[in-house]
């Protein structure tokens, strides 16, 4: 009954659920086994040694989703808040090390005021033992955060520790110092949500990466996701039965052929996917980039493709982070990257310099480099400058790189280009304008095509639109035992 | 939160691209030449005292007041040599970040 029916009641009045309710939810029927039921904090200050916290706040233990393995974890708001204490944070821990242990994903609902208070050191060392294995545990074993209820303080630097992040609208608030504090040091007037709801950290912070509307949605999410990745780092993803992509847009006829129209890059990829399904990560967040999860022939793929829809397109500083990372991810977990490119270049501003948008943009740099799973690339339309040496281009180690006919591979746009390489003659012209004109088409001619990419061997082949699927499939067989090796190292020192 | 927005222009690299702007796209800020001759509070506080006066002549480093936040005391300095052309806090008063404090000029 976790901390009474008042407290229940409360959580409902919320639009929660409980934890046990929530276990129940995502996991499948009747799979879910607890541990640690009877554990109780052996704190003595403050009237501490009076109160009985039932499970001291936490649910752990072990179930499946979709009859794959997991462990899992849920703070119990109506036990103390769902308050962390030393006995709380050593059954978070035993069910984290049986995770890695045992080689399965972890899931953690939060839902917790934060440390417990009366517990004093302990609940901050509680904290940091969390912390220091989510670290040990990253890229071995998935580990999934939900943020259903607060997360406040040092707590939410174990969720930032994680793979994925998962929020829901009105109930997920993540931030390191509350409103009330802002408020009384600062004197800045903010709500929780607008601090750190939802949709702040969808949208803005990039710290979540699902965004859900209800719990209800959430677990779906959740179940979608476990379902595209592997157990392990030494597994492959489960494969599923293959399927056709549906009969929706036909590929050819997605993509205007003025490099400066936008189209919805989603359609291609969904063109290419079977049964045209795409789980989609950070959605939200610099949707200037796409990142997410398909499938080809029943084999779990992640996608990266630029976006003309937003921004052109462009790498800036937060859509350079997103993909980086997710390229890490898809790495450590052994699934192939096919990246679908159509890109002017870097987003010009004095606020993405002085952002670090040189530190930012090399992230994807390393990350494709460093990658050793099957790597294909697809360039759609534009290709140009330092954008085409980052998005997985041949010398970053691409396996295959292929270029539909509208491909734009150059050092940068015509139109650019044409003001520099005939400075000269457009200033001496008798009409600017009309030379400039002139010079572009001249270089559009001439370098805004495939081919000169292709006559260096940079490109593999130029292919045509509707083969897109057929033929990154075939790359992905080719590469299925794809054995490269990099220098041993300790580690490197990727930008940050 | 993906409402269809209206098409915007990006230039980049000296073509136009047509496309929809992100919320932070439009919400950037654009940078502007710092003024030395302006002292801004650099953290939301409070003033605790103010030193100087208009007029008064001083030298690089010379103290012109506290501002308390975060618990502590900081102390703004002269930047150069130079003198106080106008002040625009009171003490005691609670500034946000960014808040225009002292105006001075060199010497």
């Amino acid at each position: 009954m976790g901390g009474g029916e008042k407290a229940i009641e409360k959580q409902a009045k919320m639009g929660k659920l409980t934890a046990r309710e929530r276990i129940i939810s995502l996991l499948d029927k009747n799979s879910f086994h607890e541990y640690d039921l009877f554990v109780e904090h052996s704190a003595k200050d403050f009237g501490m040694e009076s109160k009985k916290l039932h499970g001291d706040g936490v649910i752990i233990g072990t179930g499946t989703i979709k009859s794959k393995p997991v462990c899992i974890f849920a703070q119990d708001f109506t036990v103390a808040g769902g308050s962390l204490g030393l006995m709380h944070a050593r059954k978070i821990t035993k069910i984290m090390d049986h995770a890695l242990k045992m080689r399965v994903p972890l899931i953690g609902i939060n839902d917790s005021g934060g440390a417990r208070i009366q517990e004093g050191v302990n609940s901050l060392a509680g904290y940091g033992e969390i912390f220091f294995r989510n670290t040990l545990a990253s890229g071995v074993i998935p580990q999934i955060s939900v943020i259903l209820g607060p997360c406040a303080g040092g707590a939410v630097y174990s969720p930032a520790l994680t793979d994925f992040v998962f929020v829901v609208e009105n109930i997920s608030k993540m931030f390191i110092t509350g409103p009330s504090v802002i408020k009384s040091v600062l004197g800045e007037e903010i709500s929780m949500e607008e601090l750190g709801g939802a949709k702040v950290h969808a949208e803005i912070t990039g710290n979540a990466h699902f965004y859900a509307q209800t719990e209800a949605e959430c677990f779906e999410q959740i179940k979608s996701l476990i379902s595209y990745i592997p157990r392990s780092n030494a597994k492959k993803a489960l494969s599923y039965p293959a399927k056709a992509p549906l009969k929706g847009k036909k590929v050819e006829s997605i993509v205007p052929v003025d490099p400066r129209i936008p189209y919805d890059m989603r359609d291609i990829i969904k063109s290419i996917t079977d049964g045209s399904d795409f789980l989609e990560v950070m959605e939200h967040f610099a949707p200037n980039i796409i990142i997410g999860f398909g499938r080809m022939d029943g084999e779990t793929v992640g996608f990266v493709a630029n976006q003309p829809m937003v921004l052109a397109g462009v790498l800036d500083c937060d859509s350079s982070d997103k993909a980086a990372r997710f390229i890490r991810y898809c790495d450590a977990f052994n699934i192939p990257i096919v990246t679908l490119e159509d890109m002017p270049g870097y987003l010009p501003g004095v606020d993405q310099e002085h952002a670090g948008v040189i530190r930012h943009g090399a992230k994807i740099l390393y990350a494709y480099s460093e990658a050793t799973v099957p790597k294909v690339t697809v360039i759609i339309r534009k290709a140009y400058g330092g954008g085409y040496i980052a998005m997985n281009s041949r010398h970053l180690r691409a396996d295959f790189v292929f270029a539909w006919p509208t491909a734009e591979i150059a050092v940068m746009g015509p139109e650019g280009a044409a003001n520099i390489v005939f400075r000269k003659e457009i200033a001496e012209a008798e009409n600017p304008e009309e030379m400039r004109q002139e010079k572009i088409q001249e270089y559009k001619e001439k370098f805004a095509n495939p081919y000169v990419a292709a006559a260096q061997g940079y490109i593999d082949e130029v292919i045509e639109p509707k083969d897109t699927r057929a033929r990154i499939l075939h790359a992905l067989q080719v590469s299925e035992n794809k054995s490269v090796f990099l220098p041993n190292k300790k580690h490197g020192i990727p930008p940050f | 939160m993906s409402e269809k927005k209206e098409l915007k222009e990006l230039v980049v690299q000296g073509a136009v691209y047509q496309t929809k702007y992100t919320k932070k796209f439009e919400q950037r800020t654009f940078w502007e030449a710092p003024d030395d001759r302006l002292i801004y509070s650099f953290i939301p506080g409070t003033i605790i005292d103010i030193y100087v006066k208009p007029k008064q002549k001083l030298i690089e480093g010379e103290v012109l007041l506290l501002l308390e936040a975060m618990k502590m005391q900081n102390q703004v300095r002269m930047p150069f040599d130079g003198e106080i052309v106008k002040i625009h806090v009171k003490k005691d008063e609670v500034i946000p970040n960014r808040h225009l404090m002292v105006e001075i000029k060199r010497k």
